[in-house]
């Protein structure tokens, strides 16, 4: 899975690269740059440079002791300087590992770009956008009531244990949520009005609380897998649920076991997308310990997926820096779908559906709600255990 | 409403434990980038 999301982070970041690439002819400058060159860059448009990366001399092409420039041997000034440029030059550091020797690492300014320019961009909209749909949703809709209103008994619906570990998720991620947009906003929003110190000091805060919090999300994630999974394997009542559409723009109360289909995406989604930003938030707080996109763009290329999209060969060779740049933009990605997903979930949770929220509020639901919205699940239990009569 | 208080407070337990475990452990940023030659303390 991890895979196929990687592809798709690549697939949004190289597109467009790909579709505007020029191929310009050097001949007239013995293969140096050119204006159009010069003009394309000027535009953000992306350049061959493969003339530029592959000239950095070599002893086949020295001359020889008696020529011009001979004394200098295989590679010139020039030669040295490209080699630097592209990462190909054979430079040794004595500390910092493989980072050292990386001098110039050009991968940086599409990634800082990327963050600062379309990561808020598209990012903000989809939260804001997510937000107002369902305000909008709200609206027309209104709350979701239990049809004929409450049957003033309650059946148990989710146990102490279950709760505990649901709230142990949802408190991390949203100190989470707001702690990560605060790293990737708080230069942009906070800055100009609380200034650099205070901007400072929360951004501190903001980073201490996400990499220690992230724990407690990791530890609930898997706490949350072992408890539900099984209630969550897809099976035939998935099928009425969706024909009718979960009953969201109607009255129809599909049949529904302890989750219904609704939930069962929100269940894997968490899962899925929650072990991927886990996956990325690993590598990034051991830094470049745990380097994953070269590899994955390794199996992808395998695969075959990114040249049937014709975006050629995915790099499999990149900088330590590049691997921490691409685990950042995964990381944020997948965290902002994720944020959406949830944001939608906390809607139906609490404001959105009547009798909703007692289910993770005291463990217990009323009958009819229950009856409505599970019919199966409360069949199951009602032949097992009695009801309580609610306290008054 | 109580056992949500206490998925709360079990984060924020989890999250200062982690921050102790791992300082103590070796992979605070000043050890983990610093070489032998460094006295951090």
């Amino acid at each position: 899975m991890r895979s196929v999301l990687s592809f798709i982070l690549v697939f949004f970041l190289a597109f467009p690269l790909v579709a505007q690439e020029q191929k310009v002819d050097r001949a007239s400058t013995g293969g140096a740059q050119t204006l159009e060159d010069i003009m394309a860059r000027q535009k953000g448009l992306s350049v061959d440079d493969n003339d530029r990366r592959n000239s950095t001399g070599g002893p086949g092409s020295a001359k020889g002791i008696t020529d011009q420039l001979g004394t200098l041997g295989g590679a010139s000034d020039p030669e040295l300087w490209r080699a630097i440029r592209y990462g190909s030059a054979n430079a040794q550091s004595a500390s910092n590992g493989d980072l050292g020797p990386v001098l110039i690492q050009s991968a940086g300014m599409p990634w800082w770009k990327f963050r600062e320019g379309p990561l808020r961009t598209y990012g903000g909209f989809l939260l804001l956008g997510t937000i107002a749909a369902l305000l909008l949703f709200y609206l027309g809709r209104g709350r979701i009531p239990v049809d004929g209103g409450m049957a003033g008994t309650t059946i148990t619906r989710f146990k102490a244990f279950e709760r505990f570990a649901h709230w142990l998720l949802a408190g991390s991620f949203i100190l989470l949520g707001f702690t990560g947009l605060l790293s990737l906003f708080g230069r942009a929003i906070l800055q100009p009005y609380f200034g650099k110190e205070l901007n400072s000091v929360v951004l501190i805060a903001s980073k201490w609380v996400h990499n220690n919090v992230s724990w407690a999300f990791m530890i609930a994630l898997v706490i949350v897998f072992v408890l539900w999974v099984y209630h969550n394997i897809p099976n035939r009542t998935d099928l009425v649920w969706i024909k009718q559409g979960g009953g969201i723009f109607s009255d129809a109360h599909p049949p529904a076991r302890k989750f219904n289909f609704g939930q069962k995406i929100i269940f894997w989604g968490v899962i899925v997308l929650g072990a991927s930003v886990s996956a990325s938030g690993l590598s990034l707080l051991f830094p470049f310990e745990i380097p994953m996109f070269a590899k994955t763009f390794a199996i992808l290329n395998d695969t075959g997926l990114p040249q049937a999209f014709g975006l050629g060969t995915l790099q499999t060779e990149m900088s330590p820096q590049q691997e921490m740049q691409l685990a950042q933009a995964w990381h944020a990605i997948v965290s902002f779908v994720m944020m959406a997903m949830i944001i939608a979930h906390i809607y139906i949770g609490s404001v959105g559906m009547e009798g909703a929220y007692s289910a993770m509020g005291n463990g217990e639901v009323d009958e009819k709600w229950a009856h409505q919205h599970h019919s199966i699940w409360y069949d199951e239990v009602k032949g097992k255990v009695s009801t309580k009569e609610p306290a008054e | 409403m109580k056992v949500m208080l206490i998925g709360f407070a079990a984060t924020i337990v989890i999250a200062f434990a982690a921050d102790e475990l791992l300082s103590n452990s070796g992979f605070s940023t000043p050890e983990v980038y610093s070489g032998p030659a460094v006295r951090l303390d």
